[in-house]
């Protein structure tokens, strides 16, 4: 102990004892003990935190940490068709390379002098995922989908001054509770039926449920369960008819090839920018986008911060400053719209790199990989003797459910077999849609190749005999 | 001893690239990544795949991101990340309440191992055990540096977190039958965000303000509980740097009218191993592990709000949670009065990542040392900031400060014009930055300044040279600071069109037909 605690730590300067020493003369006082003198002697923390004995040189921390990651199987060593609000997506290097830079790393609370790129790297991304949602304002990211579409909901019932959400039945339960858990208590939620065939939303039921205190709307596409909801514009229409505003979640990789919310009726788009060039980071890469028309009323409900385009004193030079920051709890505390605070900036940052890469084309070129893939996967796996794919009888994008009630085997046994041939299985479904048996939700993007999708369809084929 | 800091002022320039918005770099058929091909089997399969999507579902018109070679789309964003001041780069000790620390590279190295970053949240529990231990031991490390007795990792930000803290003091209540239980009490000089995330939760929110000496009033408080009380959602220390003394009263005098008590550690940096929340009688609590915790603050996020609850409460906490029974580590979803969910999965996984290999390198002993250097380094700053002129620390008079202090300019803004905000933009001609305050503003002209464990004091001299530099100038020569910044990326920023819905433009199409007419 008295050994180490001569040695000043690397990440603490002044721990060096002579410097402690002088900036203590300076300040006038005899030791650190002094400087605590407002925090009384009740309250002090008498014992020592039980934590492991440090490890202070670096070579020995790596070493410990990298043997305990060493127990983790990733998704480069097993061969994965998870997704389910997190999927695996090629990360091009540059969105590494521009999101790991010390700068953006490690800027903050910055202003729009000294962190113009920051502000500028955020306003490109807003307007490129403008342009891919075919909206005029997008916010800087909140802290996932699941925020995005509360937020969203929380707004359309601010502009509508209306208390019920219709939201549908197979929705993301994880999603759903995060909703849920944020509309309270002043929101009612209200759970629209699908149709069992094709999982589409049940038109007959939305117009039972509609009503004068309608707020909005809310659906997905492509929905959790990954068909694609092609009653858009109905949807969107009778919302409208009854005063309603309509709000849709989107996957925005899909967006190359399926035609932007805003062409058939959203008023609030949300979604995921996971997919966009971050890692899957077991869950930690989500970050959520809210968009809409550029209307003060819409402008105005936003809780986030939100950057635009200002002059500055010289001419020609642009500047960036926050859009009406007086809605923002930053402002306002508790009469602000809702709250901000840190949330996901840095993915936001790399999500614009990403489709600056993209580009046009390489959006509509990856839409339809990812459209080929999943629907050779759904051939390949729907001539599995007892399974029946995909479950639901509409188009899909990225994923589809796998039955497997026919099979005599339950997903678990299935996934059980397939972890044992290196393959992540599907989603089990069962546990959240008990009504649909033994299902499971599997995902297939431009990672996959063919060889990947046979290997599955025969390692299924193996353990299903 | 090297160069003496304490008078010298860098001849600093930031990169200024003058760069385009990235539209305007567009050219027509250049790729910037080129997508993987289908097999010819496949092709052959299934066609061309998008014809299966429905008419009216298919996408007319192609998006309209730019068009850009690689390597421009590199030099762009490296040009703008050059316009952007880190604190890997500068003296950052200008943004108080947000601990602008060193975050260990080697920690970033781990958490961008593919052993974390090709994770799949769903994957088989025995494929992630050591994703789960690192969460797991961490949620005990936060146990014995806050004395509560478990951890959620689910919020991602210090605000998420105060809106969980508001979802369990609800749901508590409800529990019991008091939904009567509609208030919470916070204080001014808590962050925004606890009274915000309560209003969200759909508390009525009762503001104190501070008594003569900065303390939150303790009269107040008392008049202000009652059998309609939620809780009380208040930051110690609070954003001023002061300790409150007395805040187990706080606690006891909420506790006894029914309420709950949450415990903002967003600005725990000067008192880890030095007071807990549990000795002071807090209920809940939330440290931000890209503060104290080392965790870079990535233009703002990805984050953690790690949210520690008693063991009464533990059951609200949002689900799952991390257990270990002795031998593997797994998911606990069996939480049926759990809030639910405030994110999706588990929170930002890395960060927690981060946060762990930072306190492995500390220990309780480092951890203590950590405190007691920010500490150090901010009473040191506060004894050389009150030597400049115009600048003043209000409240507490005297007295020691913890880990930052809530500055005046009040006097300066009063003799010479000059405001904090103009000072603050005659900082970044030094390259470092200066944060006002959050609104509103109680103390007049306000600026925070926290020096966290990691700036030296060569460092520290440097940025109050550079402040002194600035106040002394605005007597001198007051246009010079309110015409500032000269140095920096760009120059004085007109703000109004920001506010005016004919002329704002969140993106760059909306600036092209409002502005440009197109």
């Amino acid at each position: 102990m008295s050994r180490r605690r001569r040695v000043a730590h690397p990440y603490i300067p002044n721990s060096a004892p002579r410097v402690k020493a002088e900036m203590l003369r300076e300040i006038g006082v005899s030791s650190v003990e002094e400087l605590y003198a407002d925090i009384p002697e009740s309250l002090r923390f008498k014992g020592e935190m039980n934590l492991p004995e440090p490890l202070r040189s670096e070579c020995e921390l790596r070493r410990h940490v990298e043997g305990i990651l060493a127990k983790n199987k990733t998704c480069q060593e097993y061969l994965n068709f998870l997704g389910a609000g997190c999927w695996q997506h090629y990360v091009p290097a540059v969105c590494d390379e521009i999101n790991r830079r010390a700068e953006f790393l490690t800027a903050y609370g910055g202003e729009p002098y000294e962190d113009h790129g920051r502000f500028q790297a955020l306003f490109e991304y807003a307007s490129m995922m403008g342009e891919l949602v075919d909206m005029d304002v997008v916010n800087v990211p909140t802290y996932d989908w699941a925020q995005a579409a509360s937020t969203s909901l929380r707004m359309a019932a601010r502009i509508t001054g209306r208390k019920q959400l219709l939201l549908p039945r197979i929705m993301s339960p994880d999603r759903l509770s995060v909703i849920r858990n944020y509309c309270q208590p002043d929101l009612e939620v209200t759970l629209v039926d699908y149709h069992r065939d094709t999982g589409q939303l049940n038109l007959d039921d939305l117009r039972e449920k509609l009503s004068s205190q309608t707020a909005a709307v809310y659906f997905e596409n492509p929905s959790y369960l990954g068909f694609i909801e092609s009653q858009g514009e109905e949807i969107s229409a009778l919302a409208h008819q009854h005063g309603a505003l309509c709000v849709v979640g989107v996957d925005p990789i899909s967006l190359g090839v399926l035609a932007p919310p805003s062409a058939y009726g959203a008023d609030i788009v949300c979604g995921e920018l996971q997919p966009l060039g971050i890692h899957m980071q077991y869950g930690g890469g989500l970050s959520g986008f809210i968009a809409t028309r550029d209307e003060e009323r819409f402008v105005a409900e936003y809780p986030s911060r939100l950057f635009g385009l200002a002059p500055t004193v010289v001419e020609g030079e642009y500047g960036f400053g926050d859009v009406l920051f007086e809605r923002t709890s930053f402002a306002l505390r508790e009469r602000g719209k809702e709250f901000v605070g840190t949330a996901t900036a840095l993915w936001g940052i790399t999500a614009g790199v990403y489709l600056a890469l993209l580009g046009p084309d390489g959006m509509q070129e990856l839409g339809k990989g990812i459209m080929q893939r999943s629907q050779y996967a759904m051939k390949r796996l729907s001539q599995i003797k007892g399974l029946r794919v995909p479950a639901f009888g509409s188009a899909h994008f990225k994923e589809f459910v796998v039955d497997f009630n026919a099979s005599g085997k339950t997903v678990a046994e299935a996934n059980r077999a397939l972890l044992e041939r290196g393959i992540f299985g599907g989603k089990d479904l069962s546990a959240e849609f008990p009504q649909l048996g033994q299902c499971a939700l599997y995902c297939v993007t431009e990672v996959h190749t063919k060889a990947d999708i046979d290997r599955l369809a025969d390692a299924l084929q193996d353990c299903l005999r | 001893m090297g160069m003496d800091m304490s008078s010298r002022l860098r001849r600093f320039h930031q990169a200024r690239w003058d760069e385009p918005i990235i539209y305007e770099l567009s050219t027509e058929g250049e790729r910037g990544l080129l997508v993987p091909e289908v097999e010819e089997e496949i092709e052959e399969a299934v066609g061309d795949g998008v014809s299966k999507i429905p008419e009216c579902m298919r996408r007319k018109r192609p998006p309209n991101p730019p068009q850009l070679s690689q390597p421009e789309v590199l030099r762009h964003y490296l040009r703008l990340s050059q316009e952007t001041l880190g604190a890997d780069l500068n003296i950052d000790v200008g943004q108080g309440t947000c601990t602008m620390k060193y975050s260990p590279k080697v920690n970033e190295e781990l958490a961008r191992s593919a052993k974390v970053t090709e994770l799949h949240p769903l994957q088989d529990e025995d494929t992630v055990q050591g994703i789960l231990e690192i969460m797991y031991k961490m949620d005990l490390f936060l146990r014995e540096i806050s004395g509560l007795d478990q951890f959620s990792f689910q919020p991602g930000g210090g605000a998420q977190a105060l809106f969980a803290i508001a979802s369990i003091i609800r749901a508590y209540h409800q529990d019991r039958g008091e939904t009567q239980r509609d208030e919470i009490i916070t204080t001014i000089f808590s962050h925004p965000v606890n009274a915000a995330a309560a209003a969200v939760a759909g508390f009525k929110v009762i503001t104190l303000y501070p008594d003569e000496d900065g303390y939150p009033d303790i009269q107040a408080l008392k008049a202000a509980v009652s059998e309609r009380t939620a809780g009380l959602m208040i930051t110690n220390p609070e954003d001023t740097g002061i300790f409150n003394p007395r805040i187990a009263e706080f606690t006891w005098i909420v506790h006894e009218a029914g309420g709950l008590c949450s415990y903002d550690q967003a600005n725990a940096n000067g008192i880890l191993g030095i007071t807990r929340a549990k000795e002071a009688g807090f209920d809940l609590c939330f440290f931000n592990l890209h503060k104290t915790f080392s965790s870079p603050h990535g233009c703002g996020g990805p984050a953690v709000g790690a949210l520690g609850v008693t063991r009464e409460l533990a059951r609200y906490l949002p689900r799952p949670t991390v257990e270990f029974d002795g031998r593997k580590y797994r998911l606990n979803y069996d939480m049926p009065h759990s809030i639910g969910k405030v994110r999706s999965f588990y929170g930002a996984v890395p960060v927690v990542l981060r946060a762990y290999a930072w306190v492995m390198s500390l220990g309780a002993e480092g951890l203590r040392e950590v405190a007691e250097i920010a500490v150090l380094n901010n009473n040191y700053l506060l004894k050389k900031v009150r030597e400049i002129p115009g600048a003043s620390a209000p409240y507490a008079r005297g007295r020691h400060r913890m880990e930052q202090v809530r500055y005046s300019f009040e006097e300066l803004a009063r003799e010479t014009g000059v405001g904090t905000e103009d000072v603050q933009r005659r900082m970044f001609d030094f390259g470092v930055h200066y944060w006002t305050s959050h609104h509103p503003w109680v103390v007049p002209e306000p600026f925070t300044l926290e020096p966290t464990e990691s700036y030296s004091r060569k460092e520290l001299d440097e940025y109050v040279a550079i402040l002194r530099h600035v106040a002394r100038e605005a007597y001198t020569d007051p246009d010079k600071v309110r015409n500032a910044p000269y140095n920096s990326v760009v120059h004085k920023i007109d703000h109004a069109a920001l506010d005016d819905p004919s002329r704002w433009a969140v993106t760059w199409r909306a600036y092209l037909k409002k502005v440009k007419g197109r």
